[in-house]
This record gives structure tokens, C-alpha cells and sequence, in this order.
């Protein structure tokens, strides 16, 4: 080892599937014997990220090393790991036994040591007396199983498994879940996991590497990514949660909903825009308003086993969601209580919508690949280069694509207590960011129009 | 009533179909050089056939020898083309995928004709010696199409993992391919080999545009010379015949195995 212990290194991974970017500067540690999973919605890049891994794909910059060498150039087969998966993968034309021992047979185990090894594994995965199966006689757990115990029986130093209880029912997925750490602790080797499912997530791993559109969005222990999360998209992602636009009025003061709330939260600064996260099981509900710091209406209360879930609305008209063991009726006023532990102050990722442009003449403007009316009286020449600004509230979504100036889909929405914060990915692959009353579902295809006095010019200090 | 009228139907298609095979099966056991005239049962053009007491047995010897000889080099080259011709076609992305596809249906829906003539035009072209060697390589070409049409739905219905599951456990590329590709491919290209096989075997117009001048015959050829000199040696009656159950006893074969898999995968 070349003075550190880590299993594997990514550096600054990158990588395009046509002008689609996957990977952006993706770069992860991974400890010797720990459990790490990549976490995100489907199409963030961690499948793209664990292929490479495996050998299949290569970045198109970037280094991964296994015991500080670097194996970005080696092929699959001479890689120290072995995958589980997502759809098993087994062999067709071979039995239980000989899926298992393929891997041995290619590095010439003698016939005997195979044969303990693998009624080791299957002892282990508790498939004894399956050796002789057809492997399509097999149900989805039972294949799951053999995929894994395929897998192991090689002894590799990582284990990686893609989605490898994506396609089994609730029930089996849990158990298989239980034994899957119990394997981790038993075998001691690491293991690199991805899946899509938060909960999953949170049951098996050490450490969660929460992704998204190709880009690390946090990492950190399951405690650490479900309690502090670092942005809106990892909240929203993990769990439920009350996310929430606010004001840091000062430190250990923090304004949302139209109250002021005591934190724990420090340097962010006076009068700072931050969004709060605030979850469900968090808030305390009672019937009574002494005590309480906000008063508020439940408006329902939906059983849930464990718990009830209500959505409330509070005094100044924001919508939260509060998690209870009691139960309160539709329609009773309540009391509400947030203990400055439990409010998680995040720093906006950004707080209006700028492009790039550049002036086109006296009224106006070009940018995001579209000639925009502007206001006039700017006292630029024609080619200058401008920063745009448009505030989230002032972009206008319609119906009909055709009908906008631009066109595009709604890419991701998030509730902020009394209005929708939408992520719009225009046609040329564009973001742009809307807040708005009205409801919008995702993939919902749209027409963008941006009002001229909306649009505020900021002229480069060149 | 309406059930009385589609079994009438369908009886009647039979008939029309299988009526001059038939016929020719009913004529192999007479003797008359006449098709058609019965001058009494007698299996002496049986025994003429497999003796080789008849008129120009050498040259049908040959012509059925070459025959076969050619249908199983050509299905043998073209199910090894058209294999790695459908991997490398499975594996392709994108527009030039379709274009490939296309351009491997087009030998298929060639008329025979326009095949052969085009083959004896690129051979004289390049100066090429017609003959046994010609005649093969022009089967080869109209066969490799079917094969690929027949290996790739096997690739299609394949785990996209699987090969990936083979070099992730250790294998090289080479023994990926042979110990997990080709054995789950296997089906596809027995079938592959036994259309090409078939196909090669009742080839005329392509056979008789490439076999150049040496006097080569295959059985389509030879069949055809003697018919225009002057009406069938009578003892190919019993040939087609024999050859007529051999085909038969084939597809059965092949349709039983189908149904013992098809219980097998249940």
C-alpha cells in the first residue's frame, strides 16, 4: 500500500455518453472492509460508476485505483472483484453447482478443493442440496442467492452488487437485506452496493454516497445523510421531510413559515437566504397552544401502522407534514413545537436563475440559445457579453410546449410549505429553476416564456 | 356444419399440395418410362436405384455425392460467418445496426435468379475459374443471411449480463465466448445450419449460373438436364421419393424436440 488504506480510489471521474454527461468529477474513497453503497434516482450514474469498477466502460478521465494501483486500463477479467447482478446473470446452461464453480474451474482449483469451496458458499447462502438445480427451476430469491454465492466463492477483495434485490417481492427483500450484512460482517471483504432504494440505503450501509445527475451530492454515515443533510435534493431524497425556504436572521436564529425559531446552526451570516429542512417525526403536535411556537389546522390524518401521518396548515398558510404517534382530527387546531436540534439549516444553492448571453441590440437580449425582448435604456453595445438574472417567481410555465419561447420537461419538483420549487431541463439541455403555485407532475413537457421586466441584465466588470 | 366446411377446406388444400408428390410415390412402384402410364406394381426401379443397373448411374452418383457435399460445406461456413456476423451485429448500436439488418435481408428477398446472375458477373469479372470452388462460396453467400436471421433472436432473449458475468468471473474474452456464448447460442445455430443446409440442397438457378463449364452437376442440375433430354429417367422417381420421406422424417425429428423443450422449460 502506498501510505494509505484505501481499498479503492476514484479521482475525479468523468464521463459522456454523447453530449450527455454521467459522471462530473466523481471522486470516493473506499476503506478496506467497509460497506459502501451508491445511492440515487435512476439515471444519476451509479450504475455507470460501478461497471467502471468492474471493467466494463472506462472513464473518459479520471483514475481508479484498487491498493493504489491504478486499474483503469485493466480488463474485467484480471480485476480483483467480482459483481452480483442486477438480474442475476446466471448461466442458463449450466446447473447450481457448475454456476458456482465457474469461476474456480477457469483458474485451474484442483477438482477437490472446488468442491469444498463450493458447498462452503452454498452452506452460507443456505442453498445445501440445490447443487444439482437447473438454475431456471430456481425462484427470484433462490437465483439471487446463487448469484451471490458465484460470486463470493472466487474470494475476491470487493464484492460489487448492482441493485441485487431490485427485483425480488417486499418480504424476501428484507430478509435478504438481514443476511446480506450478516455476509458482510462474516466475510470481512468490501463491498460496494447500488441501489435506488433510500431505505435500503440507510439498513446496510457504513457509508452512503448520495448521488445525482452525475454528481456527488453527499457523503457520509446513514446518520449523518438522514439528520444533516447538505442540500434540498439529498432531504427530499432520504426520508420524508418538510423542506422549507427561510432566513438566518442571526446565528442560532432561524425565520421560516413566518416564525422565528431558535437553532443550533452558526456562520451562515445576518439576513441570509438558507433553506430549512424540518422532518416529519420532528415536530411535536398538540392540542393545546401553550407552549407551542406556532398554532395551526389539520387539514388530514391518514393511518400509517406505526404512525399517523397529518398534513397540517399553519397561521401564515404553509403545509407541513408531521408524523405522530396520536392521532388528531381533520379540522382541530393544534400547537406546534420544533426543537432547534431538529432544524437542519442547509445554504441555498442558488437563489435566482443566471445565464450567460450576450446583447443582440437596444431591446434585446440573447441567451439560453433564444433571442429574448429586454428592457431597454441598458446603455450596452450590441455583442456585449451580460450576466442574465431572472428570479425564480417570474418564469412562466404553459401548457402547450409550442407555445413558449423555449420548450422543456419538468425535471424534478420539490414542496417548499406553501409553493412548488420546479428544476425545468429546456430542449438544448438547459436548467432553469420556477417557483410557482400551480401543481406540476414530473415529466410533464412545457412552454417557457420570461417576461421582458423580468429579465435583469448585469453588465461584466471587465 | 361450418366445422364440416373448414375440415372440407382444409383437406382440400392438402390434397392440392401434396397431390404430385403423391403421384410421383405411386409411379415409383411401376416400371413404365412413361410418368403416369401403370404397367403393374414392381420395385424394380427401387432396386435399379440402389444396384446401379440403370442408364447413367455414374454421372446421378456424382451428382448426388456433390451435391451433399456442397450443402454441408456451405451450411458448415455460413453458420460460423453468420454467428460472428450476428454477435458483432448484436453489439452494434445506432443507425449503422439497421442499416446492417437491411442490408443482410436483401440476399433474401433476391429472387434466385438475379443471385446467380450477379455471382457469374463478379466471377468472370475477376477472372475466376468456375467451377466446384465457385458454387460453394456463391452457396455460402445466400446462406450466411438466414443463419444470422435465426442466431440473433437468441442474442435478443439472452441476459445483456451474461457475457459480462463470464469475464467478471475470470474468463478471457475467447473463453467467454466458448464456454458461456456458443453453448446458449447453440439452438439458433443448429437451426441456422439445417435452413442453410436445406436451402444449399435445392439451389438451381445459383448453381447453374456459377458452375461454370467444367460439367459440374448437383442433383437440381442434373434433374434438369435429363428432363429436357427427353423425359425423367425413370429411376429418379424413387429418388424423389426416398428423398420426400428423408425430409419428412427430418421435421418431424426437429418438431418432436421443440415440443420435448418446450415441456422441459415448463
Amino acid at each position: 500500500m502506498k501510505g494509505n488504506d484505501y481499498i479503492i480510489e476514484f479521482k475525479n471521474i468523468c464521463k459522456s455518453f454523447g453530449d450527455k454527461c454521467v459522471l462530473n468529477d466523481v471522486s470516493i474513497s473506499v476503506k478496506q472492509g467497509e460497506f459502501l453503497t451508491l445511492l440515487g434516482p435512476s439515471g444519476c450514474g451509479k450504475t455507470t460508476l460501478l461497471r467502471m469498477l468492474a471493467g466494463f466502460g472506462s472513464p473518459d478521465s479520471g483514475q481508479i485505483l484498487i491498493n493504489g494501483t491504478d486499474i483503469t486500463d485493466v480488463p474485467p477479467h484480471e480485476r480483483p472483484v467480482n459483481t452480483v447482478f442486477q438480474r442475476y446473470a446466471l448461466f442458463p446452461h449450466l446447473d447450481v453447482y457448475d454456476n458456482i464453480a465457474f469461476g474456480l474451474k477457469l483458474q485451474k482449483v484442483p477438482v477437490n478443493e472446488i468442491d469444498t469451496k463450493v458447498r462452503k458458499v452454498l452452506k452460507m447462502v443456505s442453498m445445501t442440496d440445490y447443487e444439482d438445480r437447473d438454475v431456471e427451476s430456481l425462484s427470484g430469491g433462490q437465483q439471487q442467492r446463487v448469484a451471490i454465492a458465484r460470486a463470493i466463492v472466487n474470494q475476491p477483495k470487493v464484492l460489487l452488487l448492482d441493485e441485487p434485490l431490485a427485483a425480488l417481492d417486499l418480504k424476501m427483500r428484507k430478509d435478504m437485506q438481514i443476511e446480506l450484512k450478516e455476509m458482510h460482517r462474516k466475510l470481512g471483504i468490501t463491498f460496494i452496493y447500488v441501489t435506488h432504494d433510500q431505505e435500503e440505503a440507510l439498513t446496510l450501509s457504513d457509508t452512503i454516497v448520495v448521488m445525482n445527475e452525475g454528481k456527488i451530492q453527499q457523503i457520509g454515515s446513514p446518520t449523518d445523510i438522514y439528520n444533516e443533510p447538505q442540500n434540498s435534493f439529498v432531504a427530499d431524497f432520504i426520508g420524508e421531510s418538510n423542506i422549507l425556504n427561510g432566513k438566518m436572521v442571526k446565528d442560532r436564529l432561524v425565520e421560516f413559515v413566518g416564525h422565528e425559531f431558535e437553532c443550533v446552526d452558526e456562520g451562515f451570516g445576518e439576513d441570509v437566504a438558507v433553506d430549512v429542512v424540518v422532518r416529519p417525526e420532528d415536530i411535536y403536535i398538540m392540542n393545546r397552544l401553550e407552549g407551542s411556537q406556532l398554532s395551526a389546522k389539520v387539514k388530514s390524518c391518514t393511518f400509517k401502522g406505526v404512525h399517523y401521518e397529518m398534513f397540517v396548515d399553519t397561521d401564515k398558510g404553509y403545509e407541513l407534514m408531521i408524523q405522530d404517534y396520536n392521532a388528531f382530527e381533520p379540522g382541530s387546531e393544534v400547537g406546534l413545537f420544533i426543537k432547534p436540534a431538529d432544524i437542519q439549516v442547509m445554504h441555498k444553492e442558488r437563489t435566482c436563475n443566471t445565464f450567460e448571453g450576450e446583447i443582440v441590440d437596444e431591446s434585446h437580449v440573447k441567451f439560453l440559445e433564444n433571442t429574448f425582448e429586454c428592457p431597454e435604456g441598458h446603455g450596452l453595445e450590441a455583442g456585449d457579453k451580460v450576466k442574465i438574472e431572472v428570479t425564480f417567481a417570474s418564469v412562466e410555465l404553459i401548457d402547450h410546449p409550442e407555445e413558449g419561447m423555449l420548450a422543456g420537461e419538468v425535471h424534478f419538483l420539490l414542496y417548499k410549505g406553501d409553493h412548488y420549487h420546479l428544476t425545468i431541463l429546456t430542449d438544448d439541455g438547459d436548467h432553469l429553476w420556477v417557483d410557482t403555485n400551480d401543481v406540476w407532475d414530473k415529466g410533464d413537457l412545457v412552454g417557457i416564456n420570461i417576461a421582458p421586466k423580468d429579465i435583469k441584465l448585469v453588465k461584466y466588470n471587465d | 356444419m361450418k366445422r364440416f366446411f373448414a375440415q372440407c377446406y382444409i383437406w382440400l388444400l392438402l390434397i392440392v399440395l401434396y397431390a404430385p408428390i403423391v403421384f410421383i410415390a405411386v409411379f415409383s412402384f411401376t416400371e413404365s418410362k412413361v410418368l403416369g402410364n401403370w404397367t403393374g406394381f414392381s420395385t424394380k426401379l427401387y432396386t435399379n436405384l440402389f444396384t446401379g443397373d440403370m442408364q447413367g448411374t455414374g454421372s446421378l452418383m456424382s451428382a448426388i455425392e456433390n451435391t451433399l457435399v456442397i450443402a454441408l460445406v456451405a451450411a458448415a461456413v455460413s453458420t460460423v460467418l453468420g454467428t460472428i456476423a450476428a454477435i458483432g451485429l448484436h453489439n452494434m448500436r445506432g443507425r449503422g445496426k439497421q442499416a446492417i439488418s437491411f442490408l443482410n435481408n436483401i440476399p433474401m428477398l433476391n429472387p434466385d435468379i438475379i443471385t446467380g446472375v450477379s455471382l457469374f458477373l463478379l466471377f468472370v469479372f475477376l477472372h475466376v475459374s468456375q467451377g466446384y470452388m465457385t458454387v460453394i462460396l456463391a452457396h455460402i453467400t445466400f446462406c450466411t443471411p438466414y443463419v444470422v436471421l435465426s442466431v440473433l433472436p437468441k442474442l435478443t432473449q439472452m441476459n445483456p449480463n451474461i457475457y459480462e458475468a463470464a469475464l467478471d468471473l475470470g474468463a478471457t474474452p475467447f473463453q467467454a465466448l466458448r464456454k458461456v456464448l456458443l453453448p446458449l447460442l447453440k439452438p439458433g445455430m443448429i437451426s441456422g445450419f439445417i435452413l442453410a443446409f436445406t436451402m444449399s440442397l435445392d439451389d438451381f438457378a445459383v448453381t447453374f449460373f456459377t458452375r461454370g463449364t467444367i460439367g459440374l452437376d448437383t442433383l437440381s442440375t442434373y434433374i434438369y438436364t435429363d428432363a429436357r433430354k427427353g423425359g425423367l429417367t425413370p429411376e429418379l422417381r424413387p429418388m424423389i421419393t426416398i428423398m420426400f420421406l428423408g425430409i419428412l422424417l427430418l421435421l418431424i425429428v426437429i418438431n418432436l424436440r421443440k415440443i420435448r423443450n418446450s415441456n422441459k422449460a415448463e
